[in-house]
């Protein structure tokens, strides 16, 4: 009972806490701005296209709904949580009537594919070669692994991004310029390798940045996991080394590790955005970038509500799986 | 300036971070020189490649790469540095509430703070800036980025004030009469100092990270010269199409050398930070 109380309830109000945050800001953002975002946002609407008028009214009530135009603020604020919480983002503008949710559902798995993958195996790999390189600070691999991948760390991702793009689609094609997979989708080899083949750049375009991060991270940990002197004693003793390096250094410098690795699956909800507009892959970022073009509000709003439910809850769940890794969290 | 002086004389990271920022220092002067106004189109010959007279080349538009770089930069860095200010005048001022006061106004600014942390903020940016589309100028931009990043730095300094409130000279300068605002401009600051010029440094990536970011994506003031826009006009015009990369390798490469820059500062900051370290130097030099 005291766990339940004095672990799991603090943790559940600050993911109630997070959320209400977030939902309260995006509810405020449009209401501060200078200018009307309805007005603005049909006037562009109707300046490129004809939107039928049946359309024009629901979009301005669900406008006006959301963006809380009718009664008081504190009425406008009511109205907008019942919104979020029946889960009704309302009509897309640039795609009526499609709702928002068939768009970001369309998008969603996609994007799972691509940054689950992407995000899990360069966990993996930074983990073990940042290890690693930090247990055999001498060598010369890790030496030369450590200035490049510092050298890459901090350029920002869109440059990563965009020269990969252009050595390997322009320069030496090889990989496909654009689009998630080729042909009819099923379950056949023909298809399946076509979407690996067309998701490799962009998987390893983050891939790069993430393995530099995390491979800092582990090095760092590693280095300073090093000077303990249970380390020293296992070396005395004669432990094969590779037993050292897994089962106690790795193991020690877990708990920073699988935070970010929870933290990082849920920020996939907000999709790659740079990574998917600069190879138009098909996921939410598409979805997003396309939305911020023909100023789709319903639909960025949609995407920004589900990243902040997504990052609470990963957070809330790496938080709450704290005891299993690390008894030290158990025993407090 | 002790701890620049030690830094420039210990961190070799630091050193050359320190000099790939004088380059930028140097371009940044160069464009108060420049010949051409910031967006004087038609000024040079078009679509020339580098050469002797045109060190970068020419823009599909007619405008010397070169020296629209310099603008480029100066304006990239006013945004971050506005940002940056903004940003950290927030967070000092939280974590220093938070961490003087404490109490409950603590717990309840650290639990708020703890939200804040955890909301993904590019959505959040491109919200806003896609509302303020057409309006943005280069200082709205500037102080959009800061608003958002101070959360993290505010948490930091909350727990490094904790940790010099309960030092023991804390406790003496109370006992011998020293007044609260004395004890802190004069014996807190000078600690808390590196850690705001480390902090400085790593708001400086996320800023001009967020610059490129929002440029690119069309949402900044797309009339303003800075690193991102001059990528969005290259793309725009398909410099790459028609093969005419230094369009696109002058801003790339700017900013390259500018992040990896300040992160070698912030390496050097770091490991100068770092007890563990300073105790092996300390051994390494006695």
């Amino acid at each position: 009972m005291s766990l339940l109380r004095e672990f799991i309830l603090p943790r559940l109000l600050q993911w109630a806490l997070v959320i209400f945050v977030g939902i309260t800001i995006t509810f405020l953002i449009p209401r501060l701005s200078p200018v009307n975002p309805i007005s603005q946002a049909l006037g562009r609407l109707t300046a490129f296209q004809n939107v039928a008028p049946e359309a024009m009214v629901e979009l301005r009530e669900t406008l006006e709904d959301l963006y809380g135009l009718n009664g008081s603020i504190f009425d406008q604020y009511v109205a907008f949580w019942k919104r979020v919480l029946r889960g009704d983002l309302g009509p897309s503008f640039s795609a009526f009537p499609r709702s928002v949710n068939e768009m970001i559902g369309a998008g969603l798995g996609w994007t799972i594919g691509l940054l689950g993958t992407a995000v899990i195996s360069s966990w993996l790999l930074g983990l073990l070669l940042g290890s690693l390189a930090g247990y055999f600070s001498n060598r010369w691999w890790s030496q030369v692994l450590d200035k490049l991948l510092i050298f890459i760390y901090p350029v920002p991702y869109y440059i990563v991004a965009f020269v990969l793009l252009m050595a390997f689609t322009f320069y030496l094609p090889i990989f496909p310029l654009v689009g998630g997979a080729k042909g009819t989708p099923g379950l056949n080899w023909e298809y399946i390798s076509s979407v690996l083949h067309h998701s490799f750049l962009p998987a390893f375009s983050i891939m790069v940045g993430a393995l530099a991060f995390r491979f800092i991270m582990a090095k760092t940990l590693a280095t300073s996991e090093l000077a303990s002197d249970y380390v020293q004693y296992a070396e005395m003793g004669g432990l094969p080394r590779r037993k050292i390096i897994t089962n106690y250094v790795m193991r020690n410098t877990m708990l920073p590790q699988i935070t970010d690795l929870g933290l990082s699956l849920g920020a996939i909800f907000e999709g790659a955005l740079i990574t998917e507009v600069v190879f138009a892959y098909p996921g939410v970022g598409s979805v997003l970038y396309n939305s911020i073009i023909s100023a789709d509000y319903n639909v960025i709003m949609g995407i920004t509500l589900l990243s902040i439910v997504g990052i609470a809850t990963a957070s809330l769940l790496v938080d709450l799986s704290y005891p299993l890794f690390d008894p030290r969290v158990r025993l407090r | 300036m002790i701890t620049v002086r030690d830094l420039l004389r210990f961190s070799p990271s630091f050193r050359y971070g320190a000099i790939i920022l004088m380059v930028v220092v140097v371009l940044i002067i160069l464009s108060y020189f420049s010949p051409f106004e910031p967006d004087d189109r038609r000024a040079v010959p078009r679509n020339e490649p580098p050469s002797f007279e045109y060190l970068l080349g020419t823009t599909s538009t007619g405008q010397d790469v070169f020296w629209m770089l310099t603008f480029a930069i100066r304006n990239t860095m006013i945004i971050a540095g506005v940002a940056v200010i903004i940003g950290r005048t927030i967070g000092v001022l939280l974590g220093m509430i938070s961490g003087y006061v404490g109490g409950t106004l603590d717990r309840v600014l650290s639990s708020i703070v703890d939200s804040v942390i955890v909301i993904p903020r590019l959505p959040l940016v491109i919200l806003i800036a896609s509302i303020l589309r057409g309006q943005i100028t280069i200082i709205t931009l500037a102080v959009l980025i800061g608003i958002l990043d101070w959360a993290y730095p505010s948490k930091r300094y909350r727990a490094q004030i904790f940790s010099l409130r309960e030092r023991e000279f804390t406790q003496t300068a109370v006992f011998a009469g020293m007044n609260t605002f004395k004890i802190v401009v004069q014996e807190h600051l000078p600690f808390l100092i590196p850690f705001l010029l480390a902090d400085m440094v790593s708001g400086f990536l996320f800023a001009i990270g967020f610059e490129v970011t929002l440029s690119i994506l069309g949402l900044s003031d797309l009339n303003a010269q800075s690193i991102g826009t001059m990528i969005y006009w290259g793309n725009y015009y398909q410099a790459l199409l028609s093969k005419q990369i230094w369009v696109l390798a002058a801003p790339i490469a700017a900013s390259v050398l500018i992040v990896v820059g300040f992160y070698l500062m912030s390496i050097g900051l770091g490991t100068y930070l770092d007890p563990r370290t300073r105790l092996k130097r300390l051994e390494v030099r006695g």
